[in-house]
């Protein structure tokens, strides 16, 4: 059978179809998570019911979904962005580290501000820092050709490590014993509450802002244009006098920035401390949100909301029934997989001949 | 005591083939995908469900190989998930390889607390103990830093010659680097590319299940959440070091696991104070390092990434 199938380009894509792909994928993805919840012994409606309910069923829960989504929609759209140039950058959990270390350097005393001036620094920090954690990444590509997806990943590690080596030397709260956690950020620097006794911050704000910035930019800017370019065809638009070189420093750049970002939203808005724990993953589960959203930065929204209601849904599911929470991971890798192959189908038709 | 006397131990050296022994069998699985044209990302989270499935199936009362050969087919099982994807489907490797680690790792997380609920402290089995090779063990030093090792440390170094042959000396072998160099003439041969590409993925992912099941079931005798640690994402690196040479593989992951074993003993005896992170740093910035060195005379097989489609000119 292998042998006859083959795929065939669809002419067009209803824009139906495009829209439908990964809710068909996301579909599938339950339904597949749901033999393991029948495994456990409990009733998968219940489940589901209880991960919703746990998601968005109260106030509260909103709250928290939401402020678990600022993070991930800033490293959906830095994976977004690389990706739309085929630049794998599969670090943005290292640049992330890197944003809050930024931040926490210039937000526990090196400079004071008021908060209209300290907020902009800080995300401004956070994305230098955060971008220049790819910098050598990008550079070894460049001029060395090394690949990107193994630098990045590496770095992840080496990033994490000194975070830690910082944490428990020169950067300690010398207020604190014990745990390792570096100075609070001070209180011009930290984010506004959006909501009244919840941990919803101005970072969310600033996320859909992001995204809404990026998808100006990817669409209407010749920046844009030629990471799209660099992305779809590389020979093609170095031939077309794009410089692929610059255009990819760029492209590192802006998502290494983004998801330095991220970085800032969690240190000074929901934790207000730079700690080891500041992200449970929140960068590779930033690829995850880019995939659901075809990278579509304007998707990376409703993608990230997705994910972040996976999380925070399980979180109080598992307090409920007897089902482990790494069923969240588990389902947010089955959807992303399930999506992917479902917007491949969009694309291409299968004939068996 | 300096860098000579620590060469000059038994405990160096066997710890070096200790160290290296679950980066041999990785390393070899990624360079037979890579060889066959795939680049299998899937490598980590494969590494970690071989941990946990071969550990599991002694813990359930298995025997030790039945566990390896639990824990080979567990991989191969993922990999041909990864291979359906990327080889069948031609969908990006990169995205679909990142997938199947986020899935096999969390899986494995998953299905750990569900046999295992209440474990506090991890337990523990009985893991592959010591083998005396008779005779060649007796050998001083030498016998006690080479042959004094448990039998998957054996296993390991001789499947390199067994993988080198498989390649260079087979029509298998032939096929799956054609299938990495040059997809449309392996086709023109009358061969199924996809067959030799899938293939080659399942293998090589069973290699890095058994590279995993290493740490749970001779290294260690518990399964802790994150042992893998980045482990697999240096075999890529070691594979690019290696330049897609089984012999070198070998070499590159001896080494590697050398100046690993080197700087934790060197850590333990310097007189000046470094702090422990940048001691753990060093196999991540070696990998690094590594890649720098052997950019230059990097030859990637031809066709790696790049999805076979029939009847497609390329």
């Amino acid at each position: 059978m292998a042998r006859a199938m083959r795929f065939e380009p669809r002419e067009r894509v209803s824009v139906l179809a495009a829209a439908a792909a990964p809710l068909a994928g996301v579909a599938v993805a339950l339904l597949l998570c749901s033999v393991l919840i029948l495994w456990t012994g409990e009733s998968v409606l219940e489940a589901y019911w209880l991960l919703l309910k746990g998601a968005f069923g109260t106030k509260f829960a909103i709250t928290e979904t939401l402020s678990r989504a600022t993070p991930l929609i800033l490293t959906g759209l830095a994976a977004a962005v690389a990706f739309r140039a085929k630049f794998w950058n599969i670090g943005a959990e290292g640049q992330l580290y890197c944003g809050a270390l930024a931040a926490t350097w210039v937000g526990t005393g090196l400079l004071i501000l008021p908060p209209v001036l300290m907020i902009p620094l800080l995300f401004l920090a956070g994305a230098l820092g955060g971008g220049a954690a790819l910098l050598v990444p990008v550079i070894l590509k460049n001029r060395l050709k090394v690949d990107e997806v193994v630098t990045t990943l590496l770095l992840n590690f080496i990033i994490l490590l000194f975070v830690s080596y910082l944490l428990e030397g020169p950067l300690k709260d010398p207020m604190l014993m014990g745990w390792p956690q570096a100075a609070p950020i001070i209180d011009e620097g930290v984010l506004p509450r959006l909501v009244e006794r919840s941990r919803l911050h101005l970072g969310l704000v600033v996320a859909v802002g992001a995204a809404l910035m990026v998808w100006l930019v990817m669409t209407f800017t010749v920046w844009g244009y030629e990471i799209r370019a660099v992305g779809h065809n590389a020979a093609a638009a170095a031939f077309s006098g794009i410089k692929i070189n610059r255009t990819i420093i760029r492209t590192a750049l802006l998502s290494g920035g983004l998801a330095g970002m991220a970085g800032v939203t969690e240190v000074a808005g929901l934790k207000g401390y730079l700690t080891l724990d500041l992200s449970p993953g929140f960068g590779y589960a930033g690829i995850a949100v880019a995939m659901l959203a075809q990278l579509h930065p304007i998707g990376v929204l409703a993608s990230a909301l997705f994910l972040s209601a996976i999380y925070v849904g399980a979180d109080s599911m598992s307090r409920g029934v007897n089902i482990p929470t790494y069923i969240a991971d588990v389902l947010v890798a089955t959807s992303m997989l399930a999506v992917v192959l479902s917007v491949m189908l969009t694309r291409f038709r299968i004939r068996f001949n | 005591m300096d860098v000579i006397e620590i060469l000059a131990t038994v405990g160096f050296w066997a710890a070096t083939l200790r160290i290296a022994s679950p980066l041999i069998f990785a390393t070899l699985g990624e360079l037979i995908c890579e060889r066959a044209g795939v680049l299998n990302l899937g490598i980590e989270g494969i590494m970690t469900m071989g941990a946990m499935a071969g550990w599991m199936w002694v813990y359930q009362g298995g025997d030790l190989w039945g566990g390896v050969l639990f824990a080979a087919a567990v991989g191969g099982a993922f990999g041909l998930l990864h291979a359906i994807f990327t080889v069948y489907f031609g969908l990006s490797q990169h995205v679909v390889g990142i997938g199947i680690t986020l899935l096999a790792s969390s899986l494995s997380f998953f299905l750990f607390r569900m046999i295992l609920p209440a474990a506090t402290t991890p337990p523990k089995i009985t893991a592959f103990q010591v083998y005396e090779v008779p005779y060649l063990s007796d050998i001083p030093f030498i016998g006690q830093a080479f042959f004094t090792q448990t039998p998957l440390t054996y296993l390991a170094l001789a499947v390199v010659p067994v993988v080198w042959y498989g390649l260079y000396r087979t029509p298998v072998g032939l096929a799956v680097r054609m299938a990495g160099e040059n997809p449309a003439a392996v086709e023109a041969q009358g061969i199924d590319v996809l067959a030799v590409r899938g293939g080659a993925v399942v293998v090589g992912s069973a290699f890095m299940a058994v590279g995993g099941a290493f740490l749970t079931m001779s290294a260690f005798d518990a399964f802790y959440f994150g042992m893998v640690n980045g482990r697999g994402w240096i075999c890529i690196a070691l594979v690019i070091f290696a330049s897609w040479r089984p012999m070198k593989a070998l070499f590159g992951a001896l080494l590697f696991a050398g100046l690993d074993a080197l700087q934790v003993r060197a850590q333990q005896i310097s007189g000046v104070f470094i702090p422990y992170q940048f001691f753990l740093m060093m196999p991540f910035v070696l990998s690094i390092v590594a890649m720098i060195f052997m950019s230059r005379s990097a030859t990637y097989p031809k066709a790696l990434l790049v999805p076979f489609r029939r009847g497609e000119r390329i």
